[in-house]
């Protein structure tokens, strides 16, 4: 039996969904599960790992792991795959995660498969399904020569059952032989949004040109609101300069899979549907009958946004919050 | 200063992808084939820096098979890189491999100042490439990059994360940097930059002379499947306050995701 390591994300001190979706699908492996935390802050959450299934807690709780750096994290890795000896390891997708991961697969000369949606561990055999092609296709990624089979999975692909607070874990603080760094992070600027980042949430509200105006987004803003969903937007109206960049989901945007999309005003050009199409639920609404979007759609309603979205609003706040 | 950017040559996104009968591809055959988009932006903006530095010289790499790979880095050099280089390699070589052999050339050019990638490629999406090519060359990085200026010793970037946040950094001397959609807007090749191109060095090198094994291939993609198809929309009848009810009611009780 191997070890299956685990790096844990977190957010004000939870254990954010993307990593209890894969300390869940390491515990059901029936290997040995590590939970690696980085930073101070990495103890508080530490106790929750061992809820969703970990049975070791490795934490380098050096500050200078609180916030995000390739070089210092691309060597903490480093460090505690040399100490704990995975045969898997389990990242998130996030941008930190893609950042990194792969050039820790190149120093530690293995394999790393990103963006994955599917995890198989069958003894000592892992596979990954990914989607290639801006989603037009999927292959399984098999690994060979890789001592660390490393895999970077979406948010929101794996179920998540209530933690289960009577299970405990060993908990081993590392120390953190720093690197010298060439790599420095002056500052962060904050985005416009609080909300949860378009790759993470579970509903999505999005809106294109149908939307005629800027000032409009106001209506997707409201619907988002009474749904608690993230806005997106498609690439017509970011070169627009209607809303952010960062709002974007397609192929030169977001990827995106969220339990619901919400598409409002959106045609359904191939390059916006790359970025959704893996969306468990799709709703469109638009008042072209033959919109290619109805073409993915699970549910579609022909019809003016301008009308349909604050009835809409209205009706999700009667059923949601009685 | 030698400016590198690595370019990959990748189908069209609007191409209809036929999988091979053994499922470990696609068909290339009567595909179209493109710049990877995000390369694109990296060609631009090492356009832009030589502009803007005397002296700078733009090298378009790319790792694929002969002869079609050559026409991606005919594309960039008629939108003026300066000398193109095609490692002339077999489909389907895997992340690692591919960023091992990107890395020996650069070695045997003498070596980087700075380099350009994209951010993924749209084929493999496997946004691994540049991290493993730094990585091989020990040199700093950067990944989605939407903002980019000379420092006094090295690089400002801006980097997209999570929220619509940017993270500012500072990289110091010769340093990997991967493009995101936002750095600037690509330019489209010129008639006389076509003309120009034909002229320009395109130098071949084998992938077998780069001393890279076959132990250095660590993923293959296998069983690749089209999505599952989906069945039609369900179209909700009636007045706009009757549909908009009854979705709300589908998405409570049919699709239970409320
Ligand atoms: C290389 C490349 C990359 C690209 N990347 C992306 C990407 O990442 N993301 C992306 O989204 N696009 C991308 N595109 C652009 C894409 O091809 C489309 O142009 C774009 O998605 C269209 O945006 P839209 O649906 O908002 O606008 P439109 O196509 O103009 O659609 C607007 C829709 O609104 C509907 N509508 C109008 N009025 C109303 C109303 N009152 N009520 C209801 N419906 C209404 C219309 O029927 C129409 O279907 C890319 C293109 C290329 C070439
Ligand atoms: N075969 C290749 N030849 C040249 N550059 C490549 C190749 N594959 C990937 N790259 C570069 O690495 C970036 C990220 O690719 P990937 O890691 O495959 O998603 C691409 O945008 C290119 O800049």
């Amino acid at each position: 039996m191997g070890k299956i390591l685990v790096y844990v994300e977190q957010h004000h001190d939870q254990i954010k969904r993307s990593s209890q979706e894969l300390l869940q699908a390491a515990q059901k492996s029936g290997h040995t599960v590590a939970a690696l935390f980085l930073g101070t802050h990495g103890k508080l959450a530490a106790a929750q790992a061992a809820s969703y299934g970990a049975q070791e807690v490795h934490v380098l709780a050096d500050a200078s792991l609180d916030q995000y750096n390739s070089e210092n994290y691309l060597a903490a890795l480093a460090q505690a795959c040399e100490k704990i000896q995975p045969f898997i390891l389990l990242a998130s997708a996030s941008s930190s995660g893609k950042d990194v991961f792969p050039r820790l697969a190149a120093r530690l000369k293995t394999g790393v498969a990103s963006d994955c949606i599917e995890l198989t561990i069958q003894g000592d055999s892992v596979s990954a399904k990914k989607p290639l092609y801006s989603g037009k296709c999927f292959a399984s990624v098999n690994f060979e020569n890789s001592p660390v089979k490393i895999i970077l999975m979406r948010a929101n692909q794996l179920p998540v059952s209530a933690p289960d607070t009577s299970k405990t874990a060993t908990i081993q603080e590392h120390v953190f032989n720093k690197p010298t760094l060439k790599t420095i992070l002056k500052e962060i600027v904050r985005g416009a949004s609080e909300k949860l980042d378009l790759t993470e949430a579970n509903i999505i509200v999005s809106g294109g040109r149908g939307l005629k105006e800027a000032a409009n987004f106001k209506l997707l803003e409201n619907l988002a609101e009474a749904l608690g969903a993230t806005v997106g937007a498609s690439r017509a109206v970011v070169d627009a300069g209607w809303v952010s960049h960062g709002m974007q989901v397609g192929q030169t945007g977001k990827t995106v899979a969220p339990t619901l999309y919400i598409a409002v005003g959106i045609s359904g050009a191939i390059q916006h549907l790359a970025g959704m199409s893996g969306s468990k639920v799709i709703v469109a609404i638009n008042s072209d009958a033959n919109a290619p979007i109805f073409q993915k759609a699970t549910y579609g309603i022909v019809g003016d946004l301008f009308d349909i979205v604050p009835k809409l609003t209205e009706e999700f706040k009667k059923v949601l919050h009685k | 200063m030698k400016v590198f950017v690595c370019i990959k040559q990748v189908p069209d996104t609007e191409a209809k992808l036929k999988i091979l009968p053994d499922q470990s591809g696609v068909d290339g055959a009567g595909i179209k084939w493109v710049m990877n988009p995000y390369d694109e932006f990296a060609v631009e903006e090492a356009i832009k820096f030589r502009e803007a530095n005397a002296g700078a010289q733009v090298l378009v790499l790319t790792l694929g098979p002969k002869p079609r790979a050559a026409e991606v880095l005919r594309t960039a050099l008629a939108m003026g890189a300066d000398e193109g280089l095609l490692i002339n390699a077999p489909e389907n070589l895997d992340n690692f491999s591919t960023a091992r052999a990107l890395a020996e050339v650069i070695k045997q050019e003498g070596g980087a100042h700075l380099i350009f990638t994209g951010k993924v490629a749209i084929d493999d999406n496997s946004s691994s490439v540049s991290q493993m090519l730094a990585e091989f060359l020990s040199l700093p990085h950067a990944t989605v990059v939407s903002k980019f200026s000379k420092g006094t010793d090295g690089f400002v970037v801006e980097r997209d994360v999570e929220g619509g946040a940017k993270e500012l950094i500072q990289l110091s001397g010769a340093s990997v940097v991967a493009a995101n959609k936002g750095l600037n807007m690509p330019r489209y090749a010129s008639l006389p930059g076509i003309m120009k191109a034909k002229k320009k060095t395109l130098k071949e090198i084998e992938f077998s002379s780069l001393g890279v094994s076959s132990a250095e291939q660590k993923i293959k993609f296998t069983t690749l499947t089209l999505p599952p198809e989906k069945p039609p929309a369900k179209l909700i009848p009636g007045d706009s306050s009757a549909q908009v009810s009854t979705l709300v009611q589908l998405l409570r009780d049919e699709a239970k995701v409320l």
